[in-house]
């Protein structure tokens, strides 16, 4: 069967690709609007965090035969550490200011952890093995159905709805979602305001590492591997607003697809489809598909 | 800063460049400097003149090289005709990008640059006529007019001089005059500016698209000097440098960028063959240190410390007691909820 000239298993196979793309953009920018949420800081390196978060899981399996399973939950724990150093460290004494300068600092951050990777693994990718129980494939009848992607998508799904459960039904998400517009007034209330900013960030970092685990039997784990993403990611929060954490879910899965599908009918224009998006929403609706701000 | 020191700065500065060639500075390296000081200047005019942070104006100086090295190359353009090629479709691509862009504001005014920035990147990489990978290599320097060879480094030297303190000044000019006040204005207090009654937007675009145009001079320049244009002039990495030069020489200031892009042009010069990859991380590190304690850049901490210096020795008479107290208030004041 043929839709819009294209085999069906071809077409149906680029949506899952499209799908799998978009998960990763989904994690991201969730990651960066709960980031932004809280601390009002647009995490530049959000990439660079997602990339430690594919090599933790690369070091750990060669280094000290950690596996893949273990992996998703030990990459999260250390690169959370690391965001939770950053923020002390570093991003705590910008706040007041400009919030560009955090993206400034963050950029530079970035370069710091890519220049230090890049010096210690060069450019070439690392190759990090599918674990047994997902490699393989499943035939669905009408497709051949990649068992690891499903997974990462099936994965990718339930990390989201989870943090979108934990920030809009929970008590702490309520203190977050409180912090996030009179973060004085939370703290009067007697919340350790800088505990949770601290928290929040390495949550981010650890959301944006799991995202890197997800992705490093599919992808070549790189020390670039996050910065190209990144301005893709940034373009899908401006298309989606920062405003509602679905949103971001749902923007990203959507331009994931339609890059997906742009791959099959148009591939010249697969890398720049998201930016040109981009441009006809902020023409358009220039908060963003479910920002609030004006 | 006094005028009279700024100026007898700027001549110092001048009598150094004019006899550069002939006190053993390498030309081609003084050219790059030059290039890259005059596209930080013209970054310059759009952060710390109007507030506005773009982090794509790589594509404009990146787009522009490409241009003019075509026109050149493959038309047979002499330097000048491609030169204002690259400089008007600099100036049509920062219309573009304002039109786009200056709906967002801060962060996002931000995001979108970089992202459009991108975009051009792409279409840089897949374009026919730029090389690709490769980017366009060979462009031959030509005749000024037809008239004047610029093949030889010294003469070429001279000319790039020239053009970069005609646009110097330009800047200078474009900033202390009316036009430049609104929009330090806009910089300070953007909706004071519009209660005011101005079109705020205009006066942004009409910035934006100044200092694309500038860049793009920067870039044609560049590609005339060293005679290729690549896809590293068109990466994000670019913008990212040029900030970088803006940064710490002093976002704001006259001279800042091109001391930013001094130092930024000679480190990478010194350090590329002995540290590879960990230039970026050099360049990463000094982001961020700049960021947490620099944050005036160079000049503008000279700045700073002269004035406190002038300051402390004028209240000295009537008692530190009253300055110390002014300052204590000031820190005060910059203490946050996640102290």
């Amino acid at each position: 069967m043929e839709i819009f000239g294209i085999p069906h298993q071809a077409f149906l196979g680029q949506l899952m690709l499209g799908l799998v793309n978009g998960a990763f953009y989904a994690i991201l920018s969730l990651g960066l609007a709960v980031i932004f949420g809280l601390l009002d800081i647009v995490n530049f390196a959000h990439g660079a965090l997602y990339m430690l978060g594919a090599f933790a899981a690369w070091i750990a399996l060669d280094s000290f035969g950690i596996n893949y399973w273990l992996a998703l939950i030990v990459a999260p724990l250390a690169v959370g550490v690391v965001g939770v150093l950053i923020e002390r460290l570093l991003l705590k004494r910008l706040y007041g200011l400009d919030p560009l300068y955090g993206l400034l600092l963050t950029f530079g951050l970035s370069l710091i952890f890519e220049g230090v990777f890049r010096e210690r693994f060069g450019v070439s990718g690392q190759s990090y093995p599918v674990p047994e129980l997902l490699s393989g494939a499943t035939n669905l009848g009408f497709m051949i159905l990649p068992n690891y992607r499903a997974w990462v998508v099936l994965a990718s799904l339930v990390v989201c709805l989870g943090t979108w459960f934990i920030i809009e039904r929970t008590r702490l998400g309520a203190y977050l979602r409180a912090g996030t517009e009179n973060a004085r007034l939370v703290q009067a209330f007697g919340v350790n305001v800088p505990l949770m900013v601290m928290l929040t960030y390495g949550a981010g970092a650890a959301l944006a590492a799991f995202a890197g685990v997800l992705a490093a039997p599919i992808v070549q784990v790189t020390p670039l591997m996050g910065s190209n993403l990144i301005i893709v990611v940034f373009a899908v929060v401006v298309i989606g607003g920062m405003g509602s954490i679905l949103g971001s879910v749902i923007t990203g899965l959507g331009l994931g697809v339609i890059e997906g599908l742009t791959r099959v009918f148009y591939p010249e224009a697969s890398n720049v489809v998201v930016f040109v998006i981009m441009a006809i929403v902020l023409m358009l609706r220039p908060a963003g598909l479910f920002g609030k701000e004006a | 800063m006094s005028a009279r020191s700024i100026r007898l700065i700027s001549l110092l500065l001048l009598a150094l460049a004019l006899v550069a060639p002939y006190v053993g500075l390498y030309p081609v390296f003084v050219m790059k400097l030059l290039c890259f000081a005059l596209f930080a200047c013209a970054f310059n005019l759009l952060l710390g003149f109007t507030g506005l942070l773009s982090f794509g104006h790589a594509a404009f100086f990146g787009g522009a090289a490409y241009v003019t090295g075509w026109f050149i190359k493959a038309q047979g353009w002499t330097p000048e005709l491609g030169v204002l090629a690259g400089v008007v479709g600099a100036a049509l691509l920062g219309l573009i990008f304002g039109g786009v862009a200056i709906r967002r504001q801060g962060i996002y005014f931000a995001m979108v640059t970089l992202a459009l920035a991108q975009m051009v990147f792409f279409l840089c990489l897949q374009a026919p006529f730029t090389g690709g990978e490769d980017g366009l290599q060979g462009v031959p320097r030509g005749s000024l007019l037809g008239l004047l060879p610029l093949g030889s480094d010294i003469v070429m030297y001279y000319v790039v001089l020239a053009v970069f303190v005609a646009a110097y000044l330009g800047i200078q000019r474009i900033v202390t005059s009316p036009f430049g006040q609104v929009l330090k204005m806009i910089r300070e207090n953007e909706p004071r500016a519009i209660s005011l009654g101005y079109e705020v937007d205009r006066y942004k675009l009409m910035a934006f698209v100044l200092s694309a145009a500038l860049s793009g001079l920067a870039g044609s320049l560049k590609t005339v000097v060293m005679g290729f244009s690549t896809l590293s002039d068109v990466h994000w990495s670019m913008s990212g440098e040029v900030i970088l030069m803006s940064l710490l020489g002093g976002v704001g200031t006259f001279f800042g960028p091109v001391l930013g892009a001094g130092v930024v042009i000679a480190l990478q010069n010194m350090l590329a063959d002995k540290v590879g990859a960990w230039v970026t991380v050099i360049i990463g590190a000094i982001f961020v240190v700049c960021v947490l304690a620099f944050r005036k850049g160079m000049v503008g901490e000279l700045v700073g410390w002269l004035d406190h210096r002038r300051t402390r020795k004028a209240t000295a008479g009537q008692g530190g007691a009253t300055q110390a107290a002014h300052e204590a208030r000031a820190s005060e004041a910059q203490a946050d909820i996640t102290a």
